[in-house]
Order: C-alpha cells, then structure tokens, then sequence
C-alpha cells in the first residue's frame, strides 16, 4: 500500500513522514539500549557464570 | 473532564500538525534541569563510602535522569495552559502544538515507570522509592498544587529539585544519611534566590499567567529580602561539607569563594531597586547561582573520582 495515501484518506505532510520516520528510529534505538542496560545489569549482578552452562 | 484529557483545548494542532520529531520530545524532557540532576545525582553516589560498580552506576545515574524528564514532560503536561501565555516558554512542545497533551502525559508516565523499575533492578528499592517520591512531589505537589496557589510555592517545591544526591547516595548504600541530607538542604536553600532572582525580572510573564510567585504577592521588595536571608543561610550551608569531612579543600575553596560571590550578588539585587540595572543585577544573581551550585558539585565530584583512581591504584 502506498505509504503517503492510506486507507483513510489522511495525507501526511512530507514534514510529518519524516518526524515519524526519526521517532520509529529513536524508539528502536531507546528499546535496544534499555535491552543492552539489562543485560549488562545482569551480568554484573549475577557474574558471567550465568552465562556458562551447567555440567 | 477525567484528568487525562486536562489541556486537551491549549494547543489545536493547526498550529503545529503534532508533528513532533524527537527533537520535540527530548525537548518535554527539561535537558538543562536533567543535566544538573545528572551532576548533583552524580556527585551524591560519588561522596558514598562504599564503592558501586560502574555498569551500576552508570544505569542509576541514567534512570535518574530520565526519572527527571519524566516528571519535566508531566509538568509541561500539566501546565500547558499557563506556558502558552508565558514568553518564556510559549514555544515549549505542548503550548506550540508539535506535541498534543495527552502524548506528553503518556510519554512522561511511561518514562517514569521505566526510570523507576530500573533503578529498582539496577540500585536497590530504597533508591527507587526515593525517585518515585521526587517524580511524585514534582508533579503532584509542585505542580499541580503549589505553584498555582502560594508564594511559597518553590520553596517548598524545591525538595523535589533536592533529592537527586540523596537518591545517588541511596544508589551506593542503600541508606540515607546525614552526608546526603547535607547536600539536599544546600540545593533546598538554593533554590529560592535562584527562582525568585528570575521571577524579580519575569514577573509580568508570571502575573499574565496568574501564577502566584513572590514578587508578584509580596512585592519586589520583599522578595530582595528574601533573596539575601536564604542566600545568607546557603553559603554556611555550602561549607558545612568540608567541615563534616564530605568535601576536601578544593570543595572548600569552591564554597567559600563561591560563596562570597553569591553573596556580593545578592547583596546587590537587594541594593540596586529601580531600572534596567536591577534586572541586570537579578539576572547576574541568576546566572551565577547556576554557576555556584555547578562549582560545589564539581569540586566533590573531582575529589572522589581521585579517591576512586586511587582505589583502582591508578
């Protein structure tokens, strides 16, 4: 589908496509640093041990 | 009217399409506010005694900031309608209508449940509790109460912007001492001649609005006065770190030059009454009450990254 004319009919500005375009990326990059945050968090609490398997 | 529908009316997307960047939203954060929470918030983990591991540290510090913005973009939610009649902060997101209220106020209560719950994992649940009250008393207290009905409105209000060493300090022990309360009551008795140096200059902005600061319900005078008794009660308070052994010399030297300068400063605002020259004087006060609070953070901040150099045996 043609992504300035939705199903709708609501035609975006050429200045709103490209706000929503950085915000999808700012959202992408905001989720994987929180996912990064969190998996350096746990290792530190944890220790890498828990990366080891178990005998 | 249910309260998440509040200032729905301010800003009609004519005017800005919503078409808010990131930019605009990073903007709802308050940057300048968040960066000297980062630098106070910073400078209480650092004055712990105990040592905090730096993925640790680093996640705390950032989930107080963002914990910070959160409660920015909820107090730009919130007070939309008076920032549209303010110069100041007409072209703020909300007032200018990149950004519509409801999105504001989502957007700042889902930042602070992340900032909290990962202070919660990352620190401990006394650090998150204590970010959770900040959030809690900058918006509900402070802004939905007191600054549109007393005076005394950032007086009190200034708790919240006082907090963050005592949350970086609970990052490190899990406590609240007596070392954290020191610097909490610095930033509480500097945050009145801080706003009020401003309010003395922008009290049009602030009548227009009906926002009840001091010079506008106690007058200019008033406020002068008020201005010089707590910076006279802040600058003992500045250098009762380096007597309790929290801060070392260059911090002592940082609050008593400081200090003096602060001051001087106010001595001035309280002096110089009428004319162009007043509001410079306030606005120098202004200017340099930033300027002092960075100083002394600074000076702590230096003093025990050394320390902890020294304990790497760097």
């Amino acid at each position: 589908m043609d992504e300035k004319k939705p199903a709708d009919g609501i035609v975006l500005t050429p200045r709103q496509l490209r706000n929503r375009r950085l915000r999808n990326l700012a959202i992408g990059l905001s989720v994987g640093l929180l996912a990064a945050l969190f998996y350096a968090i746990t290792i530190v609490k944890l220790g890498p041990g828990i990366l080891r398997p178990e005998p | 009217m249910s309260i998440a529908s509040h200032n729905e009316s301010v800003s009609p997307a004519a005017i800005g399409d919503y078409a808010a960047g990131p930019a605009e939203y990073f903007a709802l954060l308050k940057p300048r506010v968040m960066s000297l929470v980062i630098w106070t918030a910073l400078a209480g983990l650092l004055v712990a005694p105990t040592h905090v591991h730096p993925v640790i540290a680093v996640a705390s510090i950032l989930a107080i900031a963002v914990g910070a913005g959160a409660a920015g973009a909820l107090n730009m939610w919130w007070d939309a309608d008076i920032d549209a009649l303010m110069a100041r902060t007409r072209s703020r997101p909300v007032p200018a209508g990149l950004v519509e209220p409801r999105e504001a106020l989502f957007f700042g209560l889902t930042l602070a449940l992340i900032a909290v719950l990962t202070l919660a994992v990352a620190a401990n649940l006394l650090a998150a509790a204590l970010l959770a009250f900040t959030i809690f008393f900058y918006v509900v207290v402070y802004t939905m109460w007191l600054k549109r009905s007393t005076p005394q409105n950032i007086v009190i209000g200034g708790a919240a912007g006082a907090l963050p060493p005592v949350v970086g300090y609970a990052v490190a022990t899990g406590s609240v001492t007596f070392d954290s309360l020191i610097l909490f009551a610095i930033i509480f008795m500097w945050t009145p001649p801080h706003f009020w140096a401003l309010a003395l200059v922008k009290s049009g902005d602030y009548a227009r609005a009906g926002v009840p600061m001091m010079p506008n319900v106690k007058g200019a005078n008033r406020t002068r006065l008020e201005i010089l008794t707590y910076t006279l009660i802040l600058i003992p308070l500045g250098i009762l770190p380096w007597r309790m052994g929290v801060g070392g010399e260059l911090y002592a030297a940082m609050a008593i030059v400081a200090g003096a300068g602060m001051a001087w400063m106010a001595l001035r605002v309280f002096r110089i009454r009428e004319g162009a020259l007043a509001n410079k004087a306030a606005m120098q006060l202004f200017g340099f009450s930033i300027l002092y609070l960075f100083l002394l953070f600074s000076a702590l901040i230096v003093e025990h990254s050394f320390g902890l150099l020294e304990r790497f045996g760097l």
